[in-house]
């Protein structure tokens, strides 16, 4: 058996020395924070001409995380290609020989591409809250009011578990295009329309993306989103779940398939 | 030692390797030879536990290669030269290699060595040419100190003087009394490294023997005559009770005769000969013909073959479904 240990140390390797693990965190980073400051900006000008529904569900943590639309795009390219270049690029075969006890594989290389992403997310979430507050002026809580930090660690959370789906659907599908063809559409078209058509919506609050992010509201339906028939913490539940089938998937894929 | 016992393998209702059953021994360079398509490629990623056999098994120094511990410690391979990331640098992808299992860091160094790559080590390997990245897969090959080694088509993309390097490094591997297992589609290429050779057609195992032996078998030695009194030597040979062969171009082919009574017998006969030659059939053309009836892949050609020839002739069948191209009728004198 391949010793755990030099596994994960070989996967940490790989990961630090390719250019787009720094690229994609950092625009994940990035587009998280610059966004939602701006949307924090734009709120604290105009929130005496949001709706009434909105102003009475107004929830200053969920607006300053409000660049993760965006920002989660990013995690799910880094998701992918942690997984999608070993195929893209051949290095898949050499790896396999080198450790042909595939769940070992597999899980070294997500629990480190997933323990960074982690990292990456909590960190993220946290700024995005402490400057997004900065800039609501007014309207801006406090980390240690009620279910705030929960929601801002929930936030980090939620950031890593999308990067750690996708790595769950590159093992599956096997190629950074394909993944990246299905998935970006997904997350940025797909689920947040049809979270908007009213009869699609009961289906769209499951999907992954959807669910996950109710961990990082305060205020119940906040900003007039609707209502759940799961909490916050029910809500992660789901995110994990689709996490596992996907990275089982990508498991029994890897297990029966040739490289 | 690596053996196969019945290995098979499938891909729907097409059957790559086909029970497939032979010993790989430790010191000396086996070729595995074959034509494109022959299933030599798929029986290696069987080797290495990359392809699941529909049937049957390979054991790598009688365990099965999934519960080899540190199995770059025990069998190095070579399969394409488009193995690594190309993002990453030639020495980084051999150290996330060497860390997987546990190999010192300090080998890294010591095979991009071995293989000249250390000028270059800390370029991304996406910028090698077709030769560095055979030699970036040499060197991965090389990195656990393995007793066993598995090339796929070494020589391919390599320059001469690769070529001649990579010739002796296997050589020099075997006579340290490891075990390496060598594919190529070139039997020349083989005549010149291989001690031992597998050759496969379609699937199956079409000859397991000592180059010597294959050597000894297949080169057919002939005499060619030419004279332009062609219709009255043919006779005298006739009648002398010689098998002749006709290629076209008014060449004879005789099997079982010296030059020495062939040409004393048109001398009694006052026959004018133009050529009288010993000649030699080559590998290439022993290797073809005996893996004519299980090429996948044949080029189809309205170029005409030369005229049949009389009798049983080396390449026949290649001739035929090539159309008689160059490569098919060439021989080594």
């Amino acid at each position: 058996m391949a010793s755990v240990p030099a596994v994960l140390t070989s996967e940490w390797t790989k990961i630090r020395t390719v250019s787009s693990t720094v690229w994609t965190l950092i625009s994940a980073f990035v587009v998280t924070v610059a966004m939602g400051a701006a949307l924090c900006a734009l709120m604290n000008s105009q929130f005496d001409d949001l709706p009434p529904a909105q102003r009475a569900t107004f929830d200053p943590t969920f607006i300053s995380f409000s660049g993760m639309v965006l920002g989660q795009l990013a995690m799910v390219v880094f998701g992918v290609l942690v997984v999608g270049t070993e195929y893209s690029s051949g290095m898949i075969r050499t790896s396999l020989a080198a450790v042909p006890q595939r769940g070992s594989f597999l899980f070294s290389k997500v629990a480190v591409a997933g323990v960074l992403a982690l990292v990456v997310g909590i960190v993220t979430s946290f700024v995005a809250f402490f400057l997004g507050q900065a800039l609501l002026g007014d309207h801006r809580t406090d980390i240690g009011a009620e279910h705030v930090l929960r929601a801002v660690v929930g936030g980090g959370i939620y950031m890593g578990l999308i990067g750690i789906f996708s790595m769950g659907a590159a093992t599956m599908l096997r190629s950074s295009m394909l993944s990246l063809g299905i998935l970006m559409p997904f997350f940025f078209l797909v689920s947040q329309i049809l979270s908007a058509v009213p009869g699609a919506k009961k289906v769209a609050r499951y999907f992954p993306d959807q669910a996950g992010s109710k961990i990082m509201q305060v205020v119940p339906d906040a900003m007039n989103s609707g209502t759940a028939p799961y909490g916050p913490w029910g809500g992660l539940g789901i995110l994990l779940a689709w996490v596992a089938a996907a990275l089982l998937g990508g498991y029994l894929v890897l297990k029966k398939r040739d490289a | 030692m690596i053996e196969l016992d019945g290995l098979t393998k499938r891909f729907g209702n097409k059957v790559a390797v086909d029970r497939l059953s032979c010993r790989v021994r430790p010191g000396m360079v086996t070729g595995f030879l074959g034509p494109n398509g022959a299933g030599k490629s798929t029986t290696m990623r069987m080797m290495l536990d990359l392809d699941n056999p529909t049937s049957g098994s390979v054991r790598i120094d009688g365990k099965h290669y999934r519960d080899l511990d540190e199995p770059l410690k025990h069998i190095g391979a070579l399969l394409d030269a488009k193995s690594m990331h190309g993002g990453r640098s030639a020495y980084n992808n051999l150290l996330c290699l060497a860390q997987s299992n546990r190999i010192p860091e300090s080998r890294v160094a010591e095979v991009l060595d071995t293989v000249g790559l250390t000028a270059v080590a800390k370029k991304k390997s996406k910028g090698f040419s077709l030769g560095m990245g055979q030699r970036l897969g040499i060197a991965a090959a090389l990195l656990g100190d393995p007793q066993v080694l598995l090339f796929d088509e070494p020589v391919n993309g390599l320059d001469p003087e690769g070529i001649h390097w990579i010739r002796n490094l296997m050589k020099a591997l075997a006579a340290e009394g490891r075990t390496i297992f060598v594919s190529s589609h070139l039997m020349s290429e083989m005549a010149l490294t291989a001690d031992h050779l597998i050759v496969i057609g379609q699937g199956r195992l079409l000859a397991d023997m000592s180059m010597a032996d294959f050597i000894h078998q297949n080169s057919r030695s002939y005499v060619r005559l030419r004279s332009p009194q062609q219709e009255r030597l043919r006779d005298v040979l006739h009648e002398a009770g010689l098998i002749v062969v006709e290629t076209g171009g008014g060449i004879l082919e005789i099997d079982g005769a010296t030059t020495e009574a062939l040409g004393e017998l048109a001398a009694q006969h006052q026959i004018v000969l133009h050529e009288l030659s010993a000649q030699r059939a080559s590998l290439e053309d022993a290797f073809m013909q005996m893996t004519a009836d299980s090429v996948e892949y044949h080029a189809h050609s309205d170029h005409v073959a030369a005229p049949p020839p009389a009798g049983p002739q080396w390449g026949d069948q290649w001739n035929e479904r090539t159309g008689g191209g160059p490569a098919g009728t060439g021989r080594e004198v």
